[in-house]
């Protein structure tokens, strides 16, 4: 009698151990990224801004957030995700937006502008350089939306491991794919964004040509000839922190990777990793305002005071993303904790931009999904 | 303990309370209704978070009224016009002054952006067209230029010669329909042919049939590695002393209390090529320096990080039940000379099949939503149909195409699970 009552009550146990193991298991596989939740306003003014995590956010912490706190009395909170618009778009849609401002691409401020979920913002707020340069012509091109104020200016180029790839080094985008000269495992990104570019280039399409071609049938053909050539070595990555681990770990021997990421193993981790430039395809990065936030004064507040030169100065202070401005450009020095010179390590740098593209989110945002299907069909088969 | 005799059945009850008149439907119902009363609690629940939300969700698969409510009059329009050719006058008219209107209320963009999806390319005719069109408008009124049809046909093709064509027109009239299975077409792989219709796509851009295919493949060879090596472990916890099983059911439970990503990564030190398993072999010579074994990125790292991943969902079940064999079963069946291999197959096996059905429904139908650790373990062939589902949901917001796919992978499963109970059948699974 006893023994059948324990044995009941050890397989209840067990099942409840089932569900609510299954319930623990199943939560980060749904859920993708964690929704935190909104951190309570304790009387004292604070906004929450939205970023990427790891050494950028950090670099954006230490550059500008705290001055900004300093001059305002506003607290920032800081939130990573993994970007996207779907969070944005269900926050506005349910009316409780406890997102203030979102760190994001162009092609997905484009978007939420045209969604409505992000605020359009209004040029004056935008401050004159340093200087007294007016911010409309301050701003390299293209760097504003109607809703994104650009802040910088980051960099998908390849590096590999010197130590890992002996003979003579490679230089040019056409020796990424070039398996004879430098045989070895490669690391690109899962996803056709920045591949498609570069495997036209290293067919040796003129820049200026690139987007054009990818628009016909023939020029999308020949991009994904060019990546069937290596992709029976190619390592495929999802975050941006995994090329220098898989550099490192010698599991190969080149990587496509963003150039701060490799700065930051060169620089603060010591790595002998070496960048090529050749080919690299430059994109922007921009703050934009979350529709309806209760907070839009001071989120409006903190868009301004990232627009500074002086702020986006103070983040190329510790990572190597260029400044959105020519007068912030003027103003990178020294690596804050290494005493590093930044400048050779900048995308912007004319001896880095002797050959560079620059990345169309027009023509992304049409072909978007377009472009996904076709790459996970050419991965699957 | 009652003997036999004392026992009382529920129809002793109603014959002594017999006088009571009450109708016997509610005396049967009475007991019930109010034990459902107290299930009620749950069952809202339920309703609220769970199906509510899917049945909503699943319903945008087939339901997409947001296009024909944004542009009212030029879908009623372009209702006159035959599909050949450009279309007439007052369609133009239509769509002219509703994306004027539109795009000055800054709604336009996330109609363009539907159509988007029907015909790729689509957002930047009509968000660029529509800049220009905005600003001919203005020009008109100044001039004082009727803009009629006949006005808004030059100045659109003037603005992009491709609305002089049947194909922006016949996007716009196919992203307009309320109800549609362009959706559930998609998800099988099929696109609109160049004569309107549908056609199987070709093959270089077909990817969703196969990912379901490989979801399946990938799902039932999980479970079936899973039962071969979950099978000895929860034989070994379950007749082992009480103190060591419970060490080993620790161990199971363990990764449990481990993140799923941890778990993952882990596996990725454990087993890439200059990681711990390949410098073991190396150091001990089983294999050469340039003979590494390739055993993450690939189909194979896939097999072994889900396994890790969803065996105690195959072990716990298949413990308890095992737990309830009696030890005399086999002791009996040896006693009667069978061997030991006859004995587990005719005495042991039979027996547990409840928990074998339980663990593998389970560990198959977790396996089907997995989508995380193939991504990162996987390589090139760590893409599941999930990943597509979640992309559709958090990156492209195509919340149609994911409802579809959602639909049909819910459907397949559906499918399995009937299958299972005509053959299996479901009454026979058990948790010991």
């Amino acid at each position: 009698m006893r023994a059948a009552a324990g044995r009941i009550l050890a397989s209840g146990l067990v099942v409840a151990l089932a569900v609510a193991a299954m319930l623990a298991g199943c939560a980060p596989q749904e859920g993708g990224a964690e929704l935190e939740a909104p951190v309570a306003d304790s009387g004292d003014r604070s906004i929450t801004v939205v970023s990427w995590g790891g050494s950028y956010a950090r670099a954006c912490v230490l550059g500008y957030h705290e001055s900004f706190t300093a001059e305002t009395g506003i607290e920032v909170n800081m939130e990573d995700y993994n970007g996207g618009l779907a969070q944005i778009r269900a926050q506005v849609e349910a009316g409780s937006v406890h997102w203030d401002v979102v760190d994001l691409g162009v092609s997905e401020s484009v978007t939420g502008c045209d969604e409505g979920v992000l605020e359009v913002v209004d040029p004056a707020v935008l401050p004159p350089g340093p200087n007294g340069e007016p911010a409309a012509e301050d701003f390299l091109p293209e760097t504003n939306t109607e809703c994104g104020v650009g802040t910088l200016l980051y960099s998908t180029i390849y590096a590999y491991n010197p130590e890992t790839l002996t003979g003579p080094p490679p230089t040019t985008i056409r020796d990424f794919f070039d398996l004879e000269r430098f045989p070895g495992r490669r690391g690109m990104r899962r996803v056709p964004d920045v591949n498609l570019e570069f495997a036209l280039l290293a067919d040796g399409v003129p820049n200026e040509q690139v987007y054009d071609l990818l628009s016909t049938p023939e020029g999308l053909d020949r991009a994904f000839r060019k990546l069937d050539t290596i992709k029976d070595e190619v390592v495929w990555w999802e975050a941006g922190a995994q090329p220098p681990q898989l550099l490192a770990d010698g599991e190969v021997v080149m990587s496509t990777a963003y150039n701060g990421r490799i700065f930051n193993a060169q620089v603060l981790e010591g790595q002998p990793f070496e960048i090529v430039w050749d080919g690299q395809v430059l994109d922007r990065g921009q703050l934009a305002v979350v529709a309806d936030t209760p907070r839009r004064e001071d989120a409006l507040r903190f868009m301004s005071h990232a627009a500074r030169s002086e702020s986006m100065a103070g983040v190329a202070g510790y990572i190597a993303y260029s400044p959105a401005r020519r007068s912030g450009q003027a103003l990178i020095d020294r690596q804050v904790e290494t005493g590093a010179e930044m400048w050779p390590h900048m995308p912007t740098n004319p001896e880095n931009m002797k050959s560079f593209l620059m990345a169309d989110w027009e023509w992304w945002s049409d072909h978007k999904d377009e472009m996904q299907e076709r790459f996970a069909a050419w991965l699957a088969r | 303990m009652r003997s036999e005799s004392e026992v009382v059945t529920p129809e002793d009850t109603s014959t002594r309370q017999q006088p009571v008149a009450r109708p016997r439907w509610r005396r049967a119902l009475g007991p019930r209704l109010r034990a459902a009363g107290l299930a009620l609690p749950l069952v809202a629940f339920v309703v609220v978070t769970f199906a509510g939300p899917m049945v909503s969700l699943l319903t945008k698969s087939f339901h997409e009224p947001e296009i024909a409510d944004a542009l009212p009059e030029t879908m009623a329009a372009l209702r006159q016009w035959d599909g050949e050719g450009a279309p007439p006058d007052d369609v133009f008219a239509a769509t002219a002054g509703e994306f004027v209107a539109a795009r000055n209320e800054r709604t336009l963009g996330r109609t363009a952006n539907r159509v988007n999806r029907v015909v790729s390319g689509m957002r930047s005719v009509i968000m660029g067209g529509s800049r220009l069109m905005v600003e001919a408008a203005a020009e008109a009124e100044a001039a004082g230029v009727t803009t009629d049809g006949a006005f808004w046909r030059e100045t659109m093709i003037g603005i992009d010669a491709r609305w002089g064509t049947p194909e922006p027109w016949r996007a716009l009239r196919d992203a307009g329909q309320r109800f549609t299975a362009r959706h559930y077409l998609k998800a099988l792989d099929f696109e609109r042919g160049p004569e309107g219709g549908y056609v199987r796509q070709a093959e270089e851009w077909r990817i969703y049939v196969p990912l379901f295919w490989r979801t399946l493949k990938v799902s039932l060879g999980v479970t079936m590695l899973c039962l071969v090596v979950g099978y000895p472990i929860a034989h070994l916890i379950a007749t082992s002393p009480p103190r060591r099983a419970n060490v080993l059911l620790l161990l199971v439970l363990l990764p449990f209390w481990t993140s799923l990503l941890v778990r993952t990564t882990s596996w990725i030190v454990l087993l890439q090529n200059q990681g711990v398993v390949n410098d073991f072999l190396v150091a001990i010579g089983v294999i050469g320096d340039d003979g590494r074994l390739a055993m993450i990125y690939n189909m194979t790292g896939t097999f072994i990080a889900m396994t890790h991943v969803l065996l105690p969902f195959l072990v716990l079940p298949l413990y308890s039940v095992m737990r309830s064999i009696p030890p005399a079963y086999m002791s009996a069946a040896a006693s009667l000379g069978a061997t030991p291999l006859q004995a587990l197959r005719r005495v042991y096996w039979p027996q547990t099949l409840p928990g074998v059905g339980a663990g593998c429904l389970l560990t198959f139908i977790l396996a089907i939503g997995y989508y995380i650790t193939p991504a990162l373990v996987g390589g090139q062939s760590g893409q599941l149909i999930s990943n597509m589902i979640a992309y559709h949901v958090q990156t492209s917001l195509n919340w149609g195409l994911a409802a579809a796919l959602a639909a049909l992978l819910l459907g397949g499963v559906t499918a399995l699970y009937v299958v299972y109970d005509r053959l299996v059948g479901i009454d026979r699974i058990g948790l010991g």
